[in-house]
């Protein structure tokens, strides 16, 4: 009975503990430190929010970069992968659909340059990255779609693609396609 | 490609720097020496006080069992409750309900037991409240729990002979304000530096580029995802654990969570040495477990980063491995070397979908898994080991015809019972269970296709993986198994409680009685423990019990996939 006492109060003292000193400590320091006060940081075009800088979002328009393929549809409010096997012969029929249909939307494209990533599902469903090689595949497809050079949109691209100091290069899609139609809104205002 | 294989080198390396010198301060904290947290004494007073401790108290193995054991029953019952009461409590700004019986059953066993085992997706299963009152509570005290029989396994290790392994709620504070506490905060804020979320909002809605309506969850994220790592819990906040981009949004914090989740096994190890003045033996353990991790790893790694040889039959390119259930900031290599990581330990965190990884580094993470004993979970790892070290201590001596002596006190017939049963109960525990689940399956077609997501070989891997994890206390799964069913909950729920239960229960007692033995002086008659030698007979006894018994199901499932594809 004794010991029964102990538990329930140190099972409290932890949780008070705990909340004074670990959550309210590292939120207090999130408020303070972090660009967005401790939520998730989003990004902005024209003043208006269009996303949150670290969760992917659906691209299906022909003047935008397209991103990973998303078991979840990018819903933020869940996630999650395809959960499917290397083997499984109805997920690899799946691969074969998605390739076919990639390479028709980029008829230039051979097959042996379309990188993995494009036609394969993320882990979490909102990967916000693709590597810059999935991105230059798509130049072409979206300089047609904005009636601009090819070399106007690979400045752009190499601009926005990021280098970390450890782990591989890549790039946010969000992030490129604002960084396009903020220049193509600019360019409007201009002419 | 060569800067995905520098990553993970400079991750260990990192790893192993750091285990050292956390190893000799756990062992300070543990002996009650002097170190330069001391000013905390006053504050581990004051909580003494509140609970009513009396923290000079000493217990025997039994009464130190029989408190471990209530306060985790206590936990039971606080953990369901507010599960299933979360609905109506506070901090749920999102209006999220509260869980079934059967899941809030199979939650909180699987957190209490330290295994994190998640049949929900933490976005909409759980409230703020739950989520910081049940879950991360029960991160860091279960990870203490562990913690604080493995303080009594080297109190009782240490001692001549003595009847007594020390006070488990002194232990079990010590735990939590000295060690866990500490680091968490540390890892907190670099996570929140690195982009983490640390909030109390609810979800946002934002309108995308293209004109939709996205949803995107948050939380108190920072402050859950670093005990969940440090803790070898891996329960995560969010539905994708750490392959969601706001758990883990860069390749930086990636090497801060995965660099955690091995920290405090490895220190623990190196603590052995520490605590009982014997660095060899710490030496030769740490090493025999190294080599394996490093032996996975390097496989596992070169599997992912190989890439499908289905895909390449498509004929395009996989430049950058098998990417299937992996995210690209993190890449395969990085991927893989988590995989090994959690799977070692008891963690269970992921930052990559298990189900969709090459089938032999699926393999690799069942056999971790399986053989338990690697660095193992924070604690209960080396206890684990310790087992097979008393049988190859028996074995050996058989062999070689000297008496069964181990740190000075003769292994006989009731410790050798204890262990051989721990050694077997895991196995059992295992295929019996995917024994009847795929009975079950195999005779209703409906249940197969409401459970499996894939079929055939990697079908039976589904289900072998679940129990596995549950029996390993691990808690990571091949996610596409339909789990959150009455007859997953339930009968994972009793094996975790099984497993986590009954080998600390042994495994203490086996310390106890050796405790109290008499102490034979080491002579030229004795077996050395800290040997090469003797450490390959350590693995051989582990390879042959708990390898071995995994071999046919393991045919059956990752081997004949991985022979399929090929």
């Amino acid at each position: 009975m004794k010991t029964i006492l102990i538990s329930i109060k140190i099972t409290l003292a932890f949780c008070v503990i705990l909340f004074v000193g670990y959550v309210l400590l590292l939120w207090g320091f999130a408020a303070i430190v972090s660009p967005n006060h401790g939520e998730a940081e989003t990004i902005t075009l024209n003043g208006k929010v269009v996303g949150a800088a670290n969760v992917g979002q659906q691209f299906s328009d022909v003047k935008y970069f397209w991103g990973r393929p998303s078991a979840v549809d990018y819903n933020g409010g869940g996630s999650g992968g395809s959960n499917k096997a290397v083997s499984n012969p109805e997920y690899l029929q799946e691969i074969e659909t998605r390739i076919v249909k990639f390479l028709e939307a980029h008829p230039y494209l051979e097959r042996k340059d379309l990188p993995s990533e494009l036609v394969t599902a993320s882990a979490s469903g909102l990967d916000p990255h693709i590597s810059p090689a999935a991105a230059q595949v798509q130049i072409r497809r979206v300089a047609d779609a904005r009636k601009t050079s090819e070399e106007r949109i690979t400045e752009i691209l190499v601009h926005t693609t990021h280098q970390p100091l450890i782990g591989q290069a890549y790039v946010n899609v969000l992030e490129l396609n604002v960084a396009l139609d903020r220049e193509e809104s600019t360019m409007k205002l201009r002419e | 490609m060569n800067d995905e294989i520098w990553g993970i080198a400079l991750q260990i390396l990192i790893l192993v720097l750091l285990s050292y010198p956390l190893g000799g301060y756990i062992a300070k904290v543990y002996r009650g020496e002097k170190n330069f947290m001391d000013f905390l004494t006053p504050f581990e007073n004051g909580i003494y006080k509140v609970c009513s401790i009396d923290a000079t108290e000493q217990m025997n193995w039994k009464h130190f069992l029989k408190v471990l054991l209530t306060l985790n029953l206590f936990w039971f019952v606080w953990g369901m409750s507010l599960l299933v009461a979360q609905g109506a409590l506070p901090l749920n700004p999102d209006g999220n309900i509260g869980q079934s019986i059967t899941q809030a059953f199979n939650t909180t066993i699987s957190f209490m037991v330290n295994c994190n085992l998640q049949h929900y997706s933490g976005e909409l299963g759980m409230t703020y409240f739950t989520q910081l009152f049940v879950i991360m509570l029960l991160q860091f005290i279960t990870a203490a729990t562990g913690m604080a029989a493995f303080a009594a396994v080297l109190k009782g290790m240490s001692s001549k002979t003595t009847s007594t392994l020390g006070n488990f709620w002194v232990y079990l504070v010590r735990t939590v304000t000295r060690i866990l506490l500490p680091l968490s905060i540390i890892v907190g804020v670099m996570l929140i530096l690195g982009g983490t979320p640390m909030s109390l909002e609810g979800k946002q809605t934002i309108t995308t580029l293209e004109g939709t309506q996205q949803v995107i969850s948050q939380g108190p994220v920072a402050a859950i995802v670093a005990i969940k790592q440090l803790g070898t819990n891996g329960g995560g906040f969010f539905g994708a654990n750490s392959a969601h981009p706001l758990e883990n949004p860069s390749y930086f914090t990636n090497m801060i969570e995965c660099i955690s989740i091995l920290l405090i096994p490895m220190a623990l190890i190196w603590c052995l040495g520490f605590y009982l003045k014997r660095r060899k033996f710490a030496v030769c353990v740490f090493s025999v477990m190294f080599i394996v991790y490093l032996t996975t790893v390097y496989i596992s790694v070169g599997q992912e980063m190989g890439g499908n040889p289905q895909i390449a039959q498509m004929g395009i390119s996989q430049a950058a491995g098998s990417m299937e259930g992996k995210e690209v900031r993190i890449g395969s290599a990085a991927t893989a070397l988590w995989a090994m990581t959690t799977t070692v330990t008891s963690n269970g965190s992921v930052n990559g979908m298990h189900d969709s990884l090459t089938p032999l580094s699926g393999m690799l993470a069942l056999l971790n898994m399986q053989i338990n004993c690697w660095f193992g979970g924070v604690g209960v790892g080396f206890m684990n080991y310790y087992v097979f070290i008393i049988i190859a201590v028996f074995i050996s001596g058989l062999m070689v015809g000297r008496t069964p002596e181990f740190l000075g006190k003769k292994i006989e017939a009731k410790e050798m019972k204890i262990a051989i049963i721990l050694a077997l109960l895991h196995p059992l525990l295992i295929l019996c269970g995917t024994a009847i689940a795929s009975y079950l399956a195999t005779n209703n077609p409906a249940l197969s296709a409401e459970w499996l997501s894939n079929p055939s070989f990697h079908g039976l891997s589904q289900m072998l993986y679940e129990f596995t994890s549950s029996a390993a206390n691990n808690g990571s799964g091949f996610e596409g198994l339909g789990d959150n069913t009455p007859f997953w909950n339930i009968s994972t729920g009793i094996v975790l409680i099984f497993s986590r239960y009954l080998p600390i229960i042994g495994q203490i007692a086996i310390v106890g009685i050796l405790a109290q033995k008499r102490y034979v002086p080491e002579s030229v008659g004795t077996l050395e423990t800290d040997t090469v030698t003797f450490s390959v007979m350590t693995f051989a006894v582990i390879f042959i019990i708990a390898a071995l018994a995994f071999f046919p199901a393991l045919t059956l499932g990752p081997i004949a996939e991985y022979l399929t594809i090929r």
